[in-house]
């Protein structure tokens, strides 16, 4: 049920007319609701934020929520429902504290009793509960946007790349390698490439307890984007179960370098670049 | 049509593509590295692509080609700065870019060339291995 | 294959020159990071883009690319139509084979754009002309 120009107006007059009465018994209501988990001065601003934006919107004759002059009103909604999804509070808390409004009008507008309050009041409510699902339904999205930067952030931790020697870097890679990972590793490695100038790069797969085909596929076209770059990967840490996996599944390594552990992978390296270790050193002058 | 400019600088000539090439623009510029190379006399080419946001299999072609010309020509190429979107994107479209030398950067690049001539000058043995042995 | 709804007004270029495939990497980058695809996302779909650009001009014999936004109601996409009225291609398995080319390049134009995309359409009738549809979405 959409409101008239009329109850848009009045709703503007009822609410600006007992300003200060319907902000403090609002902020009351909602206080109650939320057990002081947010500070009373705090609930105060953000009701009188509300009162306002739903004064101007009936005063511009706002029909419903959608409406073209209803978007300073959802503006507000929905920063505040923002705020409360990032805050941890829960929907129903976000909820109640638009729906509210309805306990504050129902008490202004038992006093001024007048042949269409009955009609008004509902046309009211219908805003309100408009205005409630809107907060639900934002609430949901920042929830929902939240979830997904720390899926993001989760799956950064998870694969770091670390800085072995001068021009060597390693990614070790612990835990099971998904598609999407497989690619965020990918990504992440070919960076600090560029990032450090290293032309080596380690991939050790040791913490990763099975390969398929599609992540098998993921680490070889990691090496062939390195080698377009000018950079060499090896592979370290095969266990035998991946080997058999490996050869099982048909996958051609082809000429990358692969070793047992990520410390021959970087001798392996160390070798190539021509850095000497005291071993070698007492080898040859033996 | 925009040319882009070729530097010289000691033994190497020195390419950084800045625009987005169209395909015209990448013949001419095969076309005036040969000329360059006979006309210097110098043994190194290094192509800069850090600022190309996309090699497609044209541009693919022509770092080919060029690398193939200034071969018969006596000079080395090397690709440098391929960024790694670039790269990824490379290996999905199919294009391995045989026979091209790449190297991270310019530095890099510098070196590469530098230690493949100092193996031809001393004709050392497992000369195929200069390339991933050379770096430091 | 080509579901999702159309955001906005789609924009249209003309391919008839060199100069044009490079207008066309161009709009559909700035579309691409508008719909804030992943970096390594636009590069393909603009790789895509440049090698369909030049299927069009050379093969074609020119045509337009309309690059618009759409939406599947979960993601955002940028979706390409590439449309000449060039003599069609007669042999669709064969064009789409790694290597096969008849205009002297590498032969991974089409094959290799059709690995960058997320949907990939094309409609073709010999001597009227072909119609390629790609689309890229947000992850």
């Amino acid at each position: 049920m959409a409101l008239s120009a009329e109850q848009g107006g009045r709703l503007a007059h009822l609410l600006s007319q007992h300003a200060d009465r319907s902000i403090d018994r609002w902020t009351e209501i909602v206080t109650g609701s939320l057990r002081g988990r947010l500070s009373r001065a705090e609930l105060a601003r953000q009701v009188q934020e509300l009162h306002r934006a739903l004064v101007e919107a009936g005063q511009q004759g706002v029909s419903d929520l959608a409406a073209e002059h209803g978007g300073e009103l959802r503006a507000v909604l929905s920063e505040l429902s923002t705020n409360r999804a990032r805050q941890g509070f829960s929907a129903t808390e976000t909820a109640i504290s638009v729906f509210a409004l309805k306990d504050v009008l129902l008490e202004l507008m038992e006093q001024e009793r007048g042949d269409d309050t009955l009609r008004d009041f509902v046309a009211f409510s219908a805003l309100v509960d408009q205005m409630g699902l809107f907060t639900f339904e934002t609430f949901v999205r920042a929830r929902e946007s939240l979830i997904a930067d720390q899926a993001e952030q989760l799956l950064e931790l998870s694969t770091p790349v670390v800085k072995l020697w001068e021009g060597v870097v390693a990614v070790p890679l612990v835990g099971t390698l998904d598609s999407a990972r497989a690619q965020v590793v990918m990504e992440r490695l070919l960076q600090t490439l560029v990032d450090t100038s290293s032309p080596y790069a380690i991939i050790d797969i040791t913490g990763v307890p099975a390969v398929d085909t599609q992540v098998a596929q993921h680490i070889l076209k990691t090496v062939v984007a390195a080698r377009l770059m000018g950079a060499d990967c090896i592979i370290s840490g095969i266990r035998p179960q991946i080997a058999q996996t490996i050869v099982a599944l048909g996958i051609e390594f082809g000429d990358i370098a692969t070793k047992a552990s990520l410390a021959d992978a970087l001798r392996h390296v160390l070798r190539l670049t021509g850095v000497e270790t005291t071993a070698r050193r007492a080898r040859r002058e033996a | 049509m925009e040319r882009v400019p070729i530097l010289k600088i000691g033994d190497i000539l020195l390419v950084s593509i800045q625009v987005d090439m169209s395909d015209q623009t990448a013949v001419q510029l095969q076309e005036d590295l040969a000329e360059r190379i006979v006309a210097t006399g110098c043994h190194g080419v290094i192509i800069d692509i850090t600022a190309l946001d996309i090699v497609d299999s044209f541009v693919g072609r022509m770092l080919s080609t060029i690398a193939s010309i200034s071969k018969v020509l006596d000079a080395e190429t090397v690709v440098v700065g391929m960024r790694p979107a670039v790269a990824i994107t490379l290996v999905e479209l199919g294009l391995s870019l045989n026979g091209i030398r790449t190297a991270l950067n310019v530095e890099r690049g510098m070196e590469l060339i530098a230690a493949s001539r100092t193996d031809d000058w001393d004709e050392a043995p497992g000369d195929e291995d200069a390339e991933t042995t050379a770096t430091p | 294959m080509t579901a999702g709804v159309d955001l906005g007004v789609p924009a249209t270029q003309a391919i008839r020159s060199d100069e044009d495939v490079v207008r066309v990497r161009q709009l559909v980058r700035t579309t691409a990071v508008a719909v804030r695809l992943s970096l390594v996302d636009q590069t393909k779909l603009v790789t895509a883009a440049s090698e369909l650009a030049r299927n069009t001009l050379i093969y074609g014999g020119g045509g337009s690319a309309e690059v618009s936004t759409v939406s599947d109601g979960r993601r955002r996409g940028v979706r390409i139509v590439f449309a000449d009225q060039g003599p069609g291609i007669p042999d669709l398995d064969l064009a789409l084979t790694d290597g096969y080319t008849t205009g002297g390049g590498l032969g991974l134009g089409l094959s290799g754009a059709r690995r960058l995309v997320d949907d990939f359409d094309i409609r073709t009738a010999v001597g009227e002309g072909t119609t390629i549809t790609v689309t890229k979405w947000s992850r």
